[in-house]
């Protein structure tokens, strides 16, 4: 194609462009073992991404220098490729220049991509023939400082998309169906939203609970905070909520024991107490299987009786007989926030609080101190509760972990630091704040599912902060104490909000999947070397007979693959590859860059 | 971006809801949609316009520390990626001069003078409140001097400053520094335009400044340009002089090396906020080893009274910043901040665990500032008919903890009460559970009692226990009667 220059300054720039490309025809004489460009007919827009770009970029000098390159027939900057009139321009390009491959240079394809990719499908190109290369992010945006690095760079990239189109291959998405079911696992707080919630919105239930009895946690506690709600009366409104939703199926005393398939059509076994199997083919699942108390055997002369945990007091305060005592101490993070258990539990100290206060307000003659090293009481309603527990009388005492309080018979000693002074308090009840752990066999739950755990066993969600409940793996979610300890009202919030993750899956009709996924080809020949290093487990063995003898091959999965490619940079034969990143194209790009090398 | 491109989603920006009738599942709502005079479906977020337009405003997304122009985008990555026009500095509207440069360089055609707030009627079934909150304003602490001494800023302030694409390229510069450069670029402009003025002089008569001062000194030259030359050369030479001087002074100057992040500015406090603003912990501790990791040389403390790290894996991220990154917590509520004779903050407080009152010299004192219900809560809590709690935020139902005490409108985030990201993004999805729990509730209503029946047919099947089994037994004959 052919363009005045606008300037002398851009002609200028254009003549040096124009020797960069003459270099790199000179090199391709030299690399014999690169692919044959093939009959690609390709077409190479520029955007200016208006100053963003062109700013720093001769955009129209870019796309001469596209134009001189092989395969290139049509090539154009514009102001927006993005805009109306770019996409326009894209697609009569193709219909008349009969293009078969489309470069846009421009912005993340992370933003932009699945724009271009529908405007090459609108007009009959597959979308699979469109590559990118990101002049803006990469180029104008990070080398604002370096004019003629960022120009270079821009060049690179645009002859190395131009490259690896010319090898792409048509592909079509992957679809496949799915079923409008979930089965939530375990019938805690945050199971019992999800569940409710899920039906609510029409989604069939399966809610499996280990135990005989739903309710998990909260069966034990008294009151919840920071409004101080019977335990039983809200755990109550959750169980009617689910037990009258139409389509929530109880599993009570069961157990999961087997998962395969992949999301939207993931098939369980659940097993219950008396033998009973159920099999069943759900499209979501939400882990709600929650956390238990630490029990601290031989910490602080526990003993169950005069030396109690939390949980243990919630129980007797539950129970609503006196508590005989006058004088009680409680003693925060024992078993937490420190070797071996180093994260802090969250709710301990918002625990201790509130029993504090319920006691004081029974027998207001009680004395009640708690011992501390920092007063986990985060948001606006639980500081309220340790200014009213001050206000009430409640004592608060820091202390060093380098020197723990001693329970004694009558008496707990501990060093207080602000007056640098020994003190011995008196003691009938000893109370000690233990963290939530992950139940045993939360391993083996994950295992099933092949869900990661962190080092504490708590379930590792997709990104901590912006995917709070989903896992890394599609159609699972996650909510309440599994994830980490979280009050009553957070678990239950979180219940509600994986089942709103779950549904945005399960309210569509069809999955959709990128083709850009792995593939085996002929030369595999089953080492299996793959097998390990698949980080979604997307690749399995298969045994098949020729001419009487056993050969092996693995088989992927196109749904669970993500395309991550570790496979096909382990595979020492091309056995296994992935679509869009194949070794020829790659290859490609790899000798397009090489070739501005001197 | 999700949000942007989400074809069920449509993104009113820029607008304030006005007033709102009906009840769950049948709401009308009013929204003023201010004028940009930009022309959203047009303005393909180029910028040209924003590159020509002569006028410059302080930049409220880079806290101050940056400029922007009178029309302009909030930042970069804003959605929807369109321009809008600051009416309160735009020349053609503040001073009604013609400008019009923006509207000419449009390639677009977007820009739109004329264009004037629009009010857009809106039926829904359920509302969302996802309306955030206000920062404290640390000015109300004159203890801790802020707005007085220059090198005390906000946490908020101080992320600019951290951001590589920030106002000063992700180097800490003391703010007190910053203003030296301001004064040397203003010094730099009055010499260029004053040595252009000498210059022309010298040019016309054809003499060096030097020898003509002499003369005119000595009485040979007299009167008319001469005069004027001279007086310009006069200002001239000291503000040369003042110029090499803050140069100099310029070029001396260094990072912040020594930082004090101070805790419950504005929270935890009775004066102002008694509530705890639950995220200030975590991101003095992230700002702190982010700094480090800039200047592995600097000496980071964090002065608080509890360390509330309390989320998933952040009691050892703080284990992790005193361990590795070397930041030294000190348990303690600064009782004030002084400045010594180079604006280096000095910060008084108890060490708790000595025992003792100290001091220590800083060079940039970093206000974690409380979390504050927003101003258009309560303007928002009347319209709706949605009452705040006693802290100020929209008050909430224990269980669901989502619901406010109107039925179909939910809140959700810093709009209920203060928290961080992890718990905000899930409490978005549980408001959007909840909505969507609401939205059904109001279809199956307008469907009609035929599918209550439907239900009570197909209803569950209990597996295992007897004892659900009769419970749904007895629901069921209760739903006969």
């Amino acid at each position: 194609m052919e363009q005045k220059p606008r300037s002398e300054k851009q002609a200028k720039g254009s003549e040096e462009l124009k020797a960069g490309s003459e270099k790199q025809e000179a090199g391709n004489e030299l690399s014999s073992c690169s692919p044959p460009p093939g009959k690609a007919r390709t077409g190479v827009f520029v955007c200016h991404c208006g100053s963003n770009i062109a700013g720093l970029l001769d955009c129209e000098a870019l796309a001469e220098y596209a134009a001189a390159l092989p395969n290139v027939v049509y090539a154009k900057d514009n102001l927006y490729t993005c805009s109306a009139s770019g996409i326009a321009q894209i697609q009569a390009a193709i219909r008349e220049h009969g293009l078969t491959r489309v470069v846009v240079a421009s912005c993340s394809p992370r933003t932009h991509m699945p724009l271009f990719k529908s405007a090459c499908a609108e007009a009959g190109l597959n979308q699979y023939l469109f590559e990118m290369a990101n002049i803006r992010d990469q180029c104008s945006w990070v080398h604002v400082q370096e004019r003629d690095a960022a120009r270079q760079k821009a060049m690179d990239l645009i002859r190395m998309a131009v490259a690896k189109a010319a090898l792409l291959e048509p592909l079509e998405d992957i679809e496949s169906s799915l079923v409008r079911k979930a089965m939530v696992l375990g019938a805690g707080v945050a199971g019992l939203s999800a569940a409710s919630a899920l039906a609510d919105m029409g989604v069939e239930v399966l809610l499996v609970e280990r135990e005989t009895e739903l309710g998990g946690l909260v069966r034990r506690l008294n009151r919840i905070g920071p409004s101080n709600e019977p335990a039983a009366e809200v755990l109550a409104m959750l169980l009617r909520e689910v037990e009258s939703a139409s389509h929530v199926r109880l599993f009570p005393g069961t157990d999961l024991v087997g998962v395969s398939g992949v999301v939207g059509n993931y098939e369980i076994s659940l097993k219950s107490k008396g033998g009973e199997e159920t099999e069943e083919t759900v499209g979501a699942i939400i882990v709600a299987t929650g956390a238990v108390p630490f029990i601290p055997e031989g910490l602080f002369g526990f003993d169950g009786r005069k030396v109690i945990t939390q949980i243990d007091l919630e129980e007797r305060l539950r129970n609503g007989s006196p508590l005989e005592v006058k004088n009680i101490v409680m003693i925060q993070c024992v078993g937490a926030r420190g070797p071996g258990r180093s994260y802090c539990s969250r709710i301990c100290c918002l625990t201790a609080v509130k029993n504090a206060l319920l006691i004081k307000s029974r027998d207001p003659n009680a004395r009640v101190h708690i011992l501390y090293r920092d007063i986990q009481m985060y948001g606006a309603e639980n500081e309220k509760l340790l200014r009213d527990s001050r206000g009430a009388g409640v004592k608060f005492d820091i202390f060093d972990p380098a020197f723990p309080p001693v329970v004694k018979e009558g008496s707990v000693e501990f060093y207080q630091p602000l007056t640098g002074m020994t003190i011995e308090t008196e003691c009938d009840l000893a109370v000690l704040s233990t963290p939530l752990v992950a139940p045993e066999g939360s391993a083996a739950t994950a295992n099933l599912m092949r869900l990661p755990v962190d080092g504490n066993n708590f379930f590792m969600e997709a990104h901590a902060k912006l995917r709070p409940l989903d896992f890394a793996t599609d159609g699972i979610f996650l909510a309440g104490t599994a994830r980490f300890p979280a009050t009553v009202r957070e678990a239950v919030a979180q219940g509600l909000g994986a089942a709103s993750r779950a549904n945005t899956m399960l309210s569509k009709d069809r999955l959709v999947f990128s083709a850009l996924v792995s593939y085996v080809t002929d030369r595999c020949d089953g080492c299996g070397l793959c097998l390990d290093v698949c980080p979604y487990h997307a690749i399995t063995m298969e045994e098949f007979e020729r001419d009487g003898r056993v050969f092996k091959k693995v088989r992927t999965d196109p749904i669970l693959c993500k395309g991550c490619g570790v496979c096909e940079a382990t595979c020492p034969k091309r056995g296994v590859l992935v679509h869009g990143f194949t070794p020829s194209q790659i290859r490609a790009q790899v000798d397009a860059l090489l070739e501005a090398l001197p | 971006m999700d949000v942007g491109r989400h074809p069920k989603i449509r993104l009113l920006a820029y607008s304030e809801v006005e007033g709102v009738e009906g009840e769950m599942g049948n709401f009308r709502i009013r929204v003023r949609k201010k004028a940009r005079y930009v022309d959203e479906n047009k303005c393909t977020g180029c910028g040209s316009c924003a590159e020509k337009c002569p006028t410059v405003v302080c930049d409220a997304y880079n806290v101050g520390l940056a400029k922007r122009k009178a029309i302009y985008k909030y930042f970069a990555q804003g959605i929807p990626s369109v321009y809008t026009i600051d009416a309160a500095h735009c020349r053609n509207f503040e001073t009604g001069k013609k400008c019009g440069l923006c509207s000419r360089i449009c390639q677009a055609g977007a820009i739109d003078y004329q264009q004037e707030d629009r009010i857009v009627e809106l039926d829904v079934g359920a509302i969302i409140l996802a309306t955030g909150y206000e920062l404290f304003d640390a000015r109300k602490v004159p203890e801790y001097g802020y707005g007085r001494l220059p090198n005390v800023v906000t946490s908020l302030e101080f992320e600019r400053f951290l951001s590589a694409s920030g106002p000063t390229g992700g180097h800490v510069y003391k703010p007190s520094d910053l203003a030296v450069s301001e004064v040397l670029a203003t010094l730099e402009k009055q010499m260029r335009t004053s040595s252009r003025e000498i210059e022309r002089f010298e040019k016309t008569f054809e003499m060096s400044s030097e020898r003509f001062i002499e003369k005119f000194n000595s009485g040979e030259l007299t009167g008319g340009h001469y005069d004027e030359w001279a007086g310009q050369y006069r200002s001239f030479l000291p503000l040369k002089e003042k110029f090499k001087r803050t140069k100099e002074r310029a070029e001396s100057l260094k990072t912040a090396h020594r930082l004090a992040f101070i805790q419950c500015v504005g929270s935890r406090d009775s004066r102002f906020n008694g509530h705890c603003s639950a995220f200030c912990c975590m991101h003095s501790i992230k700002e702190a080893v982010i700094a480090r990791e800039h200047d592995p040389e600097s000496e980071v403390h964090i002065f608080g009274m509890d360390i509330r790290a309390v989320g998933k894996n952040f009691e050892e991220y703080r284990n992790r910043a005193e361990g590795e990154a070397g930041i030294k917590f000190i348990r303690s509520r600064v009782a004030e901040v002084t400045e010594n004779d180079s604006h280096n903050p000095v910060i008084w407080y108890e060490d708790t665990k000595a025992r003792q009152v100290r001091s220590m010299e800083v060079d940039m004192a970093i206000l974690a500032v409380a979390c504050e219900p927003g101003p258009s809560a309560r303007r928002l809590s009347e319209l709706l008919g949605v009452p705040l709690n006693e802290f100020g935020f929209y008050a909430t139902l224990t269980v669901p903890p989502l619901d406010t005490f109107r039925p179909g409108v939910f809140a959700c985030g810093c709009a209920h009460g203060p928290m961080d990201i992890p718990e905000s993004v899930a409490q978005a999805s549980s408001a959007a559970a909840r909505a969507a729990s609401a939205l059904m509730g109001a279809r199956s209503k307008e469907q009609g009692a035929g599918s209550g029946e439907q239900d009570a047919e197909s209803r569950k099947q209990v597996a295992g226990s007897e004892d659900h089994g009769a419970k749904a037994k007895k629901r069921e004959a209760g739903k006969g009667e």
